[in-house]
């Protein structure tokens, strides 16, 4: 369809919008649809943008770290754990390593153990935290010379857990995006199921429409104005709606986890102005083709 | 002008109109009678193109209509004037925007077709109803504004079905004299009617051939008209 024909069909002939009664369930119906997809639409979009935000940061965060645990009796645990400090020192890639204190260590078994944990009792390994410089360490040459000097050493570079970690945040985020486009899909049947009504409902209106004249281009251009207008109305209702629940979600915290932070940062907060846009789009297109196939059938 | 060969009409397995032929001539005024159900309206919306037949082929302008595509068909549309027995009105537009719908589908600028559209409801006696709502209308005043709807495009072709069906002798009367008149200015004009008293009437007036339909066959009338 030419540049001329889409603009004519917004700014056209305004009487072509008058020739088709203005009334019926249609129009509640389109501007219900529009406005509800645009608002899940909204959430979705919420949803894919900060599952992308977190499989970012746990993919770059979880990959800059890794814990060397030193399993060794206790008399030679102090001993194991400066060598094996010292090798890390000397590793190329290595920012810096630390062994954790007593107090970390204990903190980090407090939700199992409860705080008042006497370690000493326990043969808990000593942890050490290894952060990683840029470029990286080579984890198999540490392995092997960790295995060669310190026996009870056991390098987790977290790859185990963090993979699936990652592999979820992805899978949500295209979660995400796959409910936008069933969204944009499910608005465009009902706009059709709506479109396909109200050309039943006003058979006898184009009818008499092409009795006097009128070329299909009119007919459609009648009804496919009406319902791209409802369907953007429809959807800047629900966009508006759907920013505003965004809005009142509750901020990004560590005590909240993944379930904070569901919202836009930054230039994102423009993105779901493009969800009207693509709801009228939708709706632009959805009308013209039920329009064409039932006149169409027409003689 | 408008040519019918050989058309054949079949509609749920019973044949409607067999090997029928005509030919309108431009400037010319025929009535087409026959009784009710004889295929009148069906004939009708073969000449413009809402029906197809069967067989044979119709013929408008010196095209056939089943070359035209969709907007062509549109286009002939806009050449040939149908008044519908029951008028067939936007009912939510005022009496003014039904008359002026051609105009209208066809993209007319209506601030210089105003003055033509004043004066054509004027001519029908319609110009103190413009803005009454079609159900609002008497069964003349709908006939009159369904001519006016007809003709406002200025077409070559006329084509009225049972004009006068719903309305009193006068009214008939004064109907009959507005075709009568655009015959005169040159149009082509086809009258469906099983009304015999006012195809005498117009006889009396007006140079018409009366064609009749029976048994699915047309038939010129004789002089018992």
């Amino acid at each position: 369809m030419s540049e001329g024909r889409i603009r004519a069909l917004f700014l056209g002939d305004p009487q072509a919008a008058r020739v088709v009664p203005p009334s019926g369930f249609t129009a509640q119906l389109t501007l219900f649809v529009s406005g509800a997809m645009a608002f899940l639409a909204v959430f979705a979009l919420a949803l894919s943008l900060a599952s992308g935000r977190l499989a970012t940061r746990w993919a770059e965060e979880l990959a800059r770290s890794a814990t060397l645990r030193i399993n060794a009796p206790a008399d030679q645990r102090a001993a194991q754990t400066e060598a094996a400090l010292t090798i890390l020192r000397q590793t190329p890639g290595v920012a810096r390593a630390r062994a954790l204190s007593v107090e970390e260590q204990t903190a980090l078994l407090a939700p199992w153990f409860g705080s008042d944990l006497a370690l000493d009792d326990l043969p808990v390994p000593q942890l050490i935290e290894v952060i990683e410089g840029e470029p990286g360490y080579d984890a198999a040459g540490m392995r092997l010379r960790l295995a060669a000097e310190v026996p009870g050493a056991v390098l987790d570079d977290h790859t185990r857990w963090r993979r699936p970690l990652v592999d979820a945040a992805t899978s949500l985020r295209r979660l995400g995006w796959v409910s936008v486009l069933l969204i944009g899909g499910a608005t465009a049947a009902m706009i059709t199921l709506a479109a396909n009504a109200a050309l039943s409902a006003n058979a006898q209106v184009i009818e008499v429409l092409r009795l006097v004249g009128a070329r299909d281009r009119y007919i459609a251009q009648a009804f496919v104005r009406r319902f791209t207008l409802r369907a953007l109305i429809g959807a800047s209702v629900g966009v508006a709606f759907g920013l505003a629940g965004v809005l009142l979600l509750p901020e990004a915290s560590d005590e909240g986890g993944f379930l904070t932070g569901l919202g836009f940062q930054g230039g994102s907060w423009l993105l779901p102005l493009l969800i009207p846009v693509m709801g009228a789009l939708v709706a632009f297109v959805a009308t013209w083709a039920a329009a064409h196939r039932t006149l169409k059938g027409l003689i | 002008m408008i040519e019918l060969e050989n058309v054949g009409y079949s509609y749920g397995g019973g044949e409607l109109l067999s090997d029928v032929s005509v030919q309108l001539v431009a400037g010319s005024f025929y009535f087409l009678t026959g009784p009710s159900g004889a295929g009148k309206t069906t004939l009708m919306k073969l000449c413009y193109g809402a029906l197809q037949p069967t067989t044979g082929r119709v013929k408008a302008f010196d095209g056939d209509l089943r070359d035209l595509d969709r907007d062509q068909m549109a286009m002939l549309r806009r050449r040939i004037g149908v008044v519908h027995q029951d008028c067939r009105f936007l009912d939510h537009l005022p009496v003014a925007d039904n008359i002026a719908l051609p105009l209208t589908v066809s993209g007319r600028d209506m601030a210089q077709e105003n003055a033509n559209l004043e004066e054509l409801m004027q001519w029908v006696g319609l110009s103190a109803r413009a803005h009454a709502l079609p159900p609002q209308l008497s069964g003349g005043e709908r006939q009159r504004a369904a001519l006016a709807r007809a003709v406002i495009m200025s077409p070559d072709v006329i084509l009225a079905d049972e004009p006068t069906g719903n309305v009193d002798w006068e009214m008939s009367q004064r109907l009959l004299q507005l075709l009568i008149e655009l015959n005169k200015m040159g149009k082509t004009v086809l009258i469906a009617s099983h009304d015999l008293a006012l195809i005498r009437a117009a006889k009396s007036q007006v140079q018409a051939r009366v064609l009749r339909i029976s048994d699915g066959r047309l038939h010129l009338a004789g002089a018992d008209l």
